[in-house]
């Protein structure tokens, strides 16, 4: 198939350029040796289907920074047809340098100059004409947001494939040259020639935003009020959904699937429904807040508060080897882990993002929020409840600050810190939609396999034998209790509450429930039965130990998901479960030394 | 880096229209300056260049984060956000 590959820097819309040249259609592609998530889409050009891959934005050719050697490899391994490299219009000043980069490939080229509107604004003016016949390639100007300059754009990418049918590599000496010193004398006399900038800028908006937003001391107050409320939205909308989400599903099991299966034989019943079905609807579930989360950070990113984020928090994180846009993803990790942990794609330092995301599934997420507050009201008197949870809270913020201290050096970031603000943007709601669409998809697509396999191993290990109540001690899990009962002991976690735990790897929402089903209690009079079995030290830590360990099924799944390594995957179980265990131990055995 | 005396904030300067170099890290917020040279480790070096921090182009810090947090410069029409301990790698000199 023919091949176009879209290059660029990095904020010069050339997502934007993609989706609206693709569709919604564009899937996440395979590419051999490549850790990054590339997108790529067929679409019909010239009369044949073209494949169309969107590179990670690089600002030089010859870089070292993750998606500057993955673009690097791309262009080694795959054979193209051509290139398409969008630049920002308003910065030719300084990025045609990667396009006379670029054009050492020798590979058909097309230069496609992106926000016409705001360079307008500025008072940019380019010559098409001049600047095509300089650099010996076709120039379109468009505006990718506003769809100007589109077709013609097009036509261009059209020209190309017709003139050259074989996709073919990159010019090698190209790719391994390094910056020559010829590329800046160049560079500064095709754009002497061409673009014309006025030497004031006009006062605009984003300098007047910038003034309060990035106010030496208003700016972290309402940095903290920004991202509260962007909590607020998010869950306020997406809770809801999801609940109205387990609602149907639930009102599928038993209005259809139930008399479906009455007569089935107990083990294909009880697999279907409470495997099969159960781990399908842990996937659908999340889909609501997926969409919602992923709508709201559009917004955030494309508006350019995002990057201005890591510029008010980087005095403070840079300690923690983060930076502020963790901060903003592991606080988004409150509500829920599993789009916490997708929205680090932002950053594009692997290590970066390997380091937050090792510290985001200690956030102290809605669904651990039900456990604690069942068992704070349960065990504790109200006002001692409350202590009870800010206590939970403050663990859950310390268990991440001692995590990012103790792996900042192995997840060393080296990549330079030079983040470009870019002006204060309004992003398009068709953005927006796409935008969560095609997390959703990703998801789906990637993740849901791993979660619906755990939820039936989960659900073989609490249901086999199948002719003895699930959960029971004569289950599989049951058994499992027995042999883990050396370990769980110390904590002062019974072997009923062990089995409750292995429920709470699938979600932590079920583990009320699964308790109650342990007991075989109802969830009404569950609260009397644990305040009975359990004193207040067992309780808390038990908590504790909820709060620390391995989130969710969904959330391992997702974190092999986007760090497409076993190893990370492993470690980012183990750590939280050895740490959960310190912790746990260390609580109980000192509050029982002290004679509680 | 370079070998001049690192200018004194605290002094007032008399001389107007008088050049004087100093790193980028010590300039005021709203101070504005052309890039002399830049010392910096190779992969650092090419990021400033793509970003536009080249030798002889203007160079205006716009604000400084507080507790020692980073700088907001712009260069061109490119507003970036550098460190403290990378801005100190570019040696500017601006009209005091």
């Amino acid at each position: 198939m023919k091949r176009i590959a879209l290059l660029g820097m990095p904020n010069t819309g050339k997502s934007t350029f993609f989706n609206r040249l693709t569709g919604a259609g564009a899937r996440v592609g395979n590419w051999p040796g490549i850790t990054v998530d590339l997108l790529a889409a067929k679409i019909l050009l010239e009369g044949s289907m073209v494949e169309m891959v969107d590179l990670p934005g690089i600002y030089n050719l010859h870089g070292f920074s993750d998606d500057e050697q993955v673009v690097r490899h791309f262009l080694e391994s795959q054979t193209v047809n051509g290139l398409v490299v969008i630049l920002n219009a308003t910065q030719l000043d300084r990025q045609l340098a990667l396009l006379l980069q670029l054009k050492a490939l020798k590979l058909p080229m097309t230069l496609v100059l992106n926000m016409s509107d705001e360079a307008k604004q500025l008072g940019v003016k380019i010559d098409l004409a001049e600047l095509a016949r300089n650099l010996d390639m076709p120039v379109t100007l468009i505006s990718a947001k506003y769809g100007q300059g589109f077709e013609s754009a097009r036509h261009t990418i059209e020209q190309i494939l017709r003139h050259n049918p074989t996709a073919r590599l990159a010019d090698t000496e190209g790719l391994s040259q390094d910056d020559r010193i010829e590329v800046e004398v160049e560079l500064d006399r095709i754009v002497s020639g061409t673009v014309s900038t006025p030497i004031t800028l006009p006062p605009n908006i984003t300098r007047r935003l910038d003034r309060v937003l990035l106010h030496p001391w208003l700016g972290l107050p309402l940095f903290f009020i920004t991202v509260f409320l962007l909590f607020q939205l998010i869950y306020g909308i997406g809770t809801p959904l999801q609940d109205g989400m387990n609602w149907g599903l639930e009102q599928i099991k038993t209005s259809l699937l139930q008399p479906a299966l009455a007569n089935a034989p107990l083990p294909i019943r009880s697999f279907i429904q409470d495997g099969l079905f159960d781990g399908v609807g842990t996937v659908l579930s999340f889909l609501p807040i997926i969409v919602v989360f992923f709508i709201f950070m559009a917004i955030i990113e494309d508006s350019g508060y995002l990057a201005r984020a890591a510029y008010l928090m980087d005095a403070v994180m840079a300690k923690l080897g983060l930076d502020g846009r963790s901060f903003v993803m592991q606080l988004m990790g409150f509500g829920c882990n599993v789009p916490a942990l997708m929205g680090t794609r932002v950053m594009r330092s692997r290590a970066l993002r390997l380091l937050t995301m090792l510290v985001i599934p200690f956030s102290l997420c809605s669904a651990r929020l039900q456990v604690f507050l069942f068992f704070t009201t349960a065990i504790f008197a109200p006002r001692a409840a409350a202590v009870v949870m800010f206590s939970l809270y403050l663990m859950s913020f310390l268990m991440a600050f001692l995590t990012a201290l103790v792996w900042r050096g192995k997840y060393r970031s080296v990549e330079p810190l030079l983040l470009e603000l870019p002006p204060y943007r309004f992003p398009t709601f068709k953005h927006l939609l796409v935008q969560g669409w095609q997390q959703s998809q990703y998801f789906l697509s990637r993740a849901s396999g791993y979660i619906v396999g755990g939820v039936i191993v989960i659900w073989a290990l609490t249901h086999y034998p199948f002719d003895v109540p699930p959960a029971s001690p004569a289950t599989l899990a049951g058994q499992l209790a027995d042999y883990m009962a050396p370990l769980f002991q110390p904590l002062g976690i019974d072997r009923l509450l062990s089995v409750a735990l292995l429920f709470g790897f699938i979600a932590k929402e079920i583990v009320i429930g699964a308790l109650a089903v342990i007991y075989s209690a109802g969830q009404s009079n569950l609260s009397g039965i644990i305040a009975g079995k359990l004193d207040w030290v067992q309780a808390y830590s038990f908590m504790l130990f909820t709060l620390i360990y391995t989130p969710c099924l969904s959330t391992v799944a997702v974190l092999k998901q986007e760090s497409k390594s076993w190893r990370f995957t492993a470690l980012a179980v183990a750590w939280p479960l050895g740490m959960a265990w310190l912790v746990s131990f260390a609580f109980y055995q000192s509050t029982r030394a002290l004679g509680w | 880096m370079h070998s001049n005396p690192p200018y004194d904030k605290n002094k007032n300067v008399s001389h107007l229209e008088k050049f004087m170099h100093t790193s980028l890290d010590l300039l005021f917020p709203n101070q504005s300056g052309t890039i002399e040279t830049i010392a910096a480790e190779p992969e650092l070096g090419r990021r400033m260049a793509a970003l536009g921090l080249r030798p002889g182009r203007r160079i205006e810090v716009l604000r400084m984060a507080p507790l020692k947090g980073p700088l907001q410069i712009r260069i061109g029409h490119t507003e970036l956000m550098i460190r403290r301990v990378d801005a100190a790698k570019i040696c500017v000199n601006f009209v005091a």
